[in-house]
């Protein structure tokens, strides 16, 4: 039978321009972004090279301004403690709790969403009234709330934004399961035989994720200033060097040395902007793919 | 595969009735329907939009969209009746007995799935078999399905392959459970003219070499014509004729029928002649589910309709190699 439709395609393997990768990093904001990540992440990687001492000690005169002594090149606090080394030792606090927050979160508002779109009915009613409660309590307040009842440490933080922070999440996957479920694709996996759990996992959530992904880049900002401000309160873990908890600590020498306050203050929003502009990227990238198909 | 007795149905449909439940009561969108399909048989439902033949393809694999429900009849699958399963054994009986393809392929597969991980999918979702095992078996359907290069069509997404290509693939997909009816619910209409020749000739073909009973869902009576075996017509949720493929295009027994088929664009026709020929149709439209007539719902649009069409429903009646529901079967040759 002669197949005039068979056309031939070039290979499978599509350029990396076109991935969506690719495409990411033609966007100058998107690219700033994850230079800005890479740096904060390399930061966290080497602290243990870069400074090696406990950041928390007293390591040197106090407060020194910024290159006024070359060992300390961000200068040091009124205690004493080298501020480049808290920057360094405080990313991986900052990237760790955002990063498990974001995830804790993440399962549960995908969870929530997945099989109230996908069952709807008594399940939907029910699961969303949760949603709701959650909705209506202020997050930060929440989960000031809750450290202060679990005692601060960085596994209560982490849990506790985590709690606080699924409700958008959950309505957002919500929404995109309810359209999913009832187009063809999850007809014709139904027609096939398959399982609920399959139609879900294999059908519905990979392609409900685009969103998903553009709001896991967003809460993990949101779990990073959530911590930074518990500990700027004064709720931070005592134990660990925390970007919100130095900016509290330079406070009190505000008005004289304002250095003290401003260099961790700039690196949250360094790594707030960083997140939010690969958010933005994402969405760009992800949605137009999506009208490309 | 599970023996099955020559010239015993398959699928066997008898006394279907769906309805759609309003706070009004109960609209009935298909009625008393009957119809059988024997293996290696391709059977063609014809209907204008709205008769309901979307819907007596959807209950045939015990799917009906909520308001809708079956009020009565039975579906019998290899002597099961379907709509008597629960949910589980309903899942066991899809893609594994009975499987269906639609309209837009595209929008039926995963956009992030390749093409082999979907069809492989469909085999392990019935049976257990090695992953590895299942890659030969997909390979083998790509090729049956005679998509050429299947070690290369295997890795790629749906959305790189034309519209014919992606409806092999579906059709791969609903072969691999081998099952023993597939219902095709206007698989060609999205498809340009070309490409629906192929499509049908290798439904034709599977059936053939395979023994899978066929019921074909379509409103196009001219584009299965030279495939099916038979042609049930619906009209307004009731089978109006049934008959062999060939004695229908010859002679017409009901009104809406001989209708349908004038109604077919011919090739050539009036491009000769002097006088360009009008298209024929058929006036009005089918009555809406609220409003059927007490009587024929045929008889508001029929040209032979009298008082006795108006009151009471035509039972169907023998006539040659089928059944046909009309008081005034036969009379068409007036037209």
């Amino acid at each position: 039978m002669a197949l005039p439709e068979t056309v031939s395609l070039p290979p499978a393997r599509a350029n990396f321009r076109d991935t969506t990768v690719g495409r990411l990093l033609r966007r100058p904001s998107a690219l700033l972004g994850l230079i800005l990540l890479a740096g904060i992440l390399a930061m966290a990687a080497f602290a243990d090279i870069a400074f090696t001492g406990d950041p928390l000690d007293m390591a040197g005169m106090p407060l020194l301004r910024p290159g006024e002594d070359a060992a300390f090149p961000l200068g040091t606090d009124m205690m004493g403690r080298d501020l480049a080394s808290g920057i360094f030792h405080g990313a991986r606090v900052s990237l760790l709790i955002g990063g498990v927050a974001a995830l804790v979160s993440l399962v549960i508002g995908i969870g929530i969403g997945a099989l109230s779109g996908y069952y709807g009915g008594r399940i939907d009613r029910a699961l969303m009234r949760v949603t709701e409660l959650f909705q209506t309590i202020p997050p930060f307040l929440f989960t000031l709330a809750l450290v202060a009842i679990l005692q601060p440490s960085i596994a209560t933080i982490t849990a506790a934004i985590g709690i606080t922070s699924w409700s958008g999440l959950a309505r957002l996957v919500r929404a995109e399961v309810l359209r999913l479920r009832n187009s063809e694709l999850a007809q014709a996996s139904i027609i096939l035989g398959a399982s609920d759990a399959r139609i879900i996992v294999r059908h519905i959530l990979p392609n409900a994720l685009a969103p998903v992904i553009v709001s896991a880049s967003i809460l993990v900002a949101t779990a990073i200033l959530t911590e930074s401000s518990l500990s700027f309160l004064g709720l931070g873990d005592p134990n660990v060097v925390s970007w919100g908890g130095m900016v509290g600590a330079g406070r009190e020498t505000i008005r004289t040395d304002p250095h003290v306050a401003a260099i961790p203050g700039v690196a949250i929003v360094i790594a707030v902007l960083a997140l939010n502009l690969l958010g933005d990227g994402l969405n760009d990238v992800l949605s137009s793919k999506g009208e490309r198909r | 595969m599970s023996p099955s007795v020559p010239n015993e149905p398959v699928l066997a449909v008898d006394g279907l009735s769906i309805g759609f439940q309003n706070r009004h009561g109960l609209l009935p969108a298909v009625r008393e329907l009957s119809f059988s399909v024997k293996s290696g048989e391709m059977l063609a439902i014809v209907g204008e939009s709205g008769c309901g033949k979307s819907l007596t393809a959807l209950a045939l694999l015990g799917l009906i969209p909520p308001p809708g429900r079956v009020t009565g009849g039975t579906v019998r699958l290899e002597g099961r009746d379907l709509l008597a399963l629960d949910e589980a054994a309903l899942r066991r009986v899809r893609g594994a007995r009975i499987a269906m393809i639609f309209q837009e392929p595209m929008t039926a597969l995963n956009p992030v799935l390749t093409v082999g991980e979907q069809i492989m999918e469909a085999i392990l979702e019935h049976e257990t078999v090695s992953r590895k095992a299942a890659r030969e078996r997909t390979l083998a359907l790509l090729e049956r399905v005679r998509i050429p290069d299947p070690e290369r069509r295997f890795a790629e997404y749906p959305h790189r392959l034309s519209g014919g290509m992606r409806q092999r693939v579906m059709i791969a997909m609903a072969l691999a459970g081998a099952p023993a009816v597939l219902v095709a619910d206007e698989p060609t209409t999205a498809l340009d003219v070309t490409i629906q020749a192929q499509i049908l000739s290798l439904i034709d073909e599977l059936r053939r070499e395979q023994g899978t009973a066929v019921v074909f869902i379509t409103h196009d009576l001219g584009v299965v014509s030279r495939y099916v075996d038979r042609v049930l017509v619906m009209y307004a949720g009731r089978k109006v004729e049934e008959r062999d493929t060939r004695d229908l295009f010859a002679d017409p027994l009901h009104p809406y029928t001989r209708g349908l088929i004038a109604a077919q664009p011919r090739a050539g026709a009036g491009a000769a002649g002097a006088v360009r020929e009008r298209l024929a149709e058929i006036p009005g439209t089918v009555p809406a589910l609220a409003a059927m007539p007490a009587g024929c719902a045929f008889a508001p649009r029929c040209p032979l309709a009298d008082a006795r069409c108006a009151q009471a429903v035509p039972p169907p009646r023998r006539a040659g190699s089928g059944l046909v529901a009309c008081h005034h079967a036969g009379e068409t040759h007036a037209l």
